[in-house]
């Protein structure tokens, strides 16, 4: 971070001349920005003050008019409970944190064996797991479908949490890298103290992958919650197993055309996501960027 | 935890010591890899051969199965609803490489001095973060006719009347969907470019600024060159990413009108009419074509990109780019120079 903070500045330190070329450039590049801007916000902000809306007003007023009362709340007390969202909620958490300690403690153990150790099978295991990144979760949903019914594992928590811990690559390389920092000198220097492996992982290696966690925390904890596809094929019943983004689907029925409530349920969703969003900005840039260098 | 012949409390002679490690060595090896492994095979190699076996067979989730040899496969071509799914990748590809153009230049302005620069940056990429389902909801009540596509259009003078069905004009409802796919990942592109930009060497820009080259010219040869690598393996990514497009035609329209993607189609397949045979054939056969794409990817990386910025390149490796970049400065520098002359 500091190193490109440094190169941002020493790039800016050269003065510029005004000449017309850059008073264009300046224009269009403004322009550029606001209008793409313009394209993301709109259907964030139709959807903000549909929300807040009540029923004759949506039906009497054009989706854009901003709502007579910013502070009718309503709509989204009603999309609460309609949805089940206190139950979603609920259950969205209990699997984000299971699957985040979960994932973690699976990728940072295989991470610190394919990076500590050299064996027999150690680039074959890479290479597994190499090849399973590219294959596409949506083209095996077929045969797990079936694995899952075989296991009993439809209808519980516990089956999907299993299911969204499973092979998580992307951390997996992000904590490779990061161990390939830290100097196997300090391995060796604990061994000589007579520390055992694995007091070498839970004392020493694992408290120093913090920053590699927390990247990895945010982005498989950005997919985990916003994960509907296997939320709605395997856990079916909707009244008590729903997750906030399934919780959504309770409107697609008779309250498909009622968009003032709809978007009151819409932004209760990302309400999660935008605080992080505003907290962790900078980590999820970087992990974003962490992330998909393997991709 | 820290117990199993653990050496640590009494002294015992060399040998006994290295026995005891090596027994530790492969206790924490197998003790840390069967749980991941047993993941691995459970969630993915498994269903990946159960998958490969299926699509021989006509068969149900229940019920009876018939062996059909490679009827699943010929089928794939033969009925006219996957093999158009295909084409409709063509949208999604012709998407992703305006995606990647646009992402590219806000990753270049952005990463120059802007003002509000973090908000732009901050509202570009939060769609990322938004789950499908919600987008589906967001995109469904944006195209509905008369409501937020259509009023914007309309305070640019457009007639309401005279403007079509976003989601059911079949000449337009795949640009449709492409473009909420765009909304939502455009951002994560220009993330991904920005961080690539951050690491090249600021001096290059020193250099070149000190000799007058404009924005253009910087982007030219110093941006594009240092971040040719990341654009083109996004570039590939795009295309298997454009066959395996899912997500926007399943929670917008369902794939109804004309926009099921091969994804859609085969999650129909497989669920709503119960094939699982010929689903499992249509997969495999795009795993085929992604496998196809990534050898090309390496290949392409391999020849192409021997002295590029690569994730794993070693010292040498980047203390030669380094050298190949000043040299490609000075000479843009002695360019200069010489057209100044030239003045």
């Amino acid at each position: 971070m500091a190193r490109s903070m440094t190169a941002e500045e020493r790039r800016h330190k050269v003065k510029h001349h005004y000449t017309p070329g850059y008073i264009v450039w300046t224009i269009f590049k403004y322009f550029s920005l606001v209008f793409i801007s313009f394209w993301m916000v709109i259907p964030l902000y139709s959807c903000v003050v549909t929300s807040f809306k009540t029923d004759t007003e949506y039906n009497s007023t054009n989706v854009m008019t901003p709502p007579s009362d910013w502070l009718n709340f309503s709509n989204f007390a009603d999309a609460f409970s309609k949805a089940n969202m206190g139950v979603a909620f609920r259950n969205s958490g209990i699997i984000l944190v299971c699957v985040l300690a979960g994932s973690i403690i699976i990728g940072t153990q295989i991470a610190y064996v394919l990076n500590r150790f050299k064996f027999p099978g150690n680039g074959l295991i890479r290479n597994l797991f190499t090849f399973a990144a590219l294959l596409p979760g949506i083209a095996m949903q077929v045969a797990t479908y079936e694995i899952m019914n075989n296991l009993h594992f439809i209808n519980h928590l516990y089956g999907y949490i299993i299911l969204s811990m499973g092979t998580d690559v992307i951390s997996i390389y992000i904590y490779i890298q990061y161990f390939e920092n830290i100097s196997v000198a300090l391995d060796e220097s604990a061994i000589i103290d007579g520390a055992s492996y694995h007091t070498i992982y839970w004392r020493i290696l694992l408290p120093m992958l913090r920053p590699a966690i927390v990247t990895c925390i945010i982005l498989k904890g950005a997919t985990t919650y916003n994960e509907y596809y296997n939320a709605n094929l395997y856990l079916q019943d909707k009244q008590k197993l729903c997750t906030v983004a399934t919780s959504l689907y309770t409107f697609t029925g008779p309250m498909g055309s009622r968009y003032n409530l709809i978007c009151a349920g819409v932004i209760i969703s990302m309400l999660p996501a935008l605080v992080v969003f505003i907290i962790f900005q900078n980590s999820i840039y970087n992990g974003i960027a962490a992330g998909a260098v393997k991709g | 935890m820290a117990n199993a012949g653990s050496p640590a409390k009494s002294r015992k002679s060399f040998r006994e010591i290295t026995q005891t490690r090596k027994f530790q060595r492969t206790a924490i090896i197998i003790g840390f890899t069967v749980i991941p492994l047993f993941l691995l095979f459970l969630f993915t190699y498994l269903p990946f051969g159960e998958m490969v076996g299926f699509s021989f067979f006509k068969m149900k989730y229940v019920g009876k199965r018939t062996f059909v040899g490679w009827n699943n496969y010929k089928s794939i071509f033969r009925r006219d609803d996957i093999f158009s799914s295909l084409i409709l990748s063509l949208y999604y590809m012709a998407g992703a490489v305006i995606q990647i153009a646009v992402a590219l230049y806000l990753a270049t302005v952005l990463s120059m001095k802007v003002r509000f620069g973090k908000l732009f940056k901050a509202v570009i990429f939060f769609p990322y973060l938004i789950n499908g389902i919600a987008m589906g909801f967001i995109f469904k009540f944006f195209y509905t006719h008369g409501f937020v596509l259509d009023t914007v259009l309309s305070w640019a003078g457009f007639n309401i009347d005279s403007l079509p069905y976003w989601l059911r004009d079949q000449r337009i409802n795949n640009w449709a969907l492409v473009y909420a796919s765009f909304w939502r990942y455009v951002g994560q592109n220009m993330v991904l470019f920005i961080g690539a930009i951050m690491s090249i060497d600021p001096s290059l820009y020193e250099a070149a600024a000190i000799d007058g080259a404009n924005k253009f010219q910087q982007f030219k040869y110093i941006i594009l060159p240092g971040i040719q690598t990341i654009v083109t393996l996004n570039i590939i990514l795009s295309i298997t990413g454009s066959l395996s497009a899912f997500e926007g035609p399943y929670v917008i329209t369902s794939g109804a009108n004309g926009t099921g993607t091969y994804f859609v189609v085969m999650d129909r397949i497989a669920h709503t009419d119960q094939k699982v045979g010929l689903a499992s054939a249509m997969a495999v056969f795009l795993l085929l074509i992604i496998f196809a794409c990534t050898i090309a990817q390496k290949l392409i990386f391999k020849y192409a990109f021997r002295n590029a910025q690569t994730d794993d390149e070693s010292y040498a490796a980047r203390k030669q780019r380094r050298k190949a970049e000043k040299q490609a400065a000075k000479e843009l520098k002695a360019l200069k120079k010489a057209q100044k002359e030239a003045r």
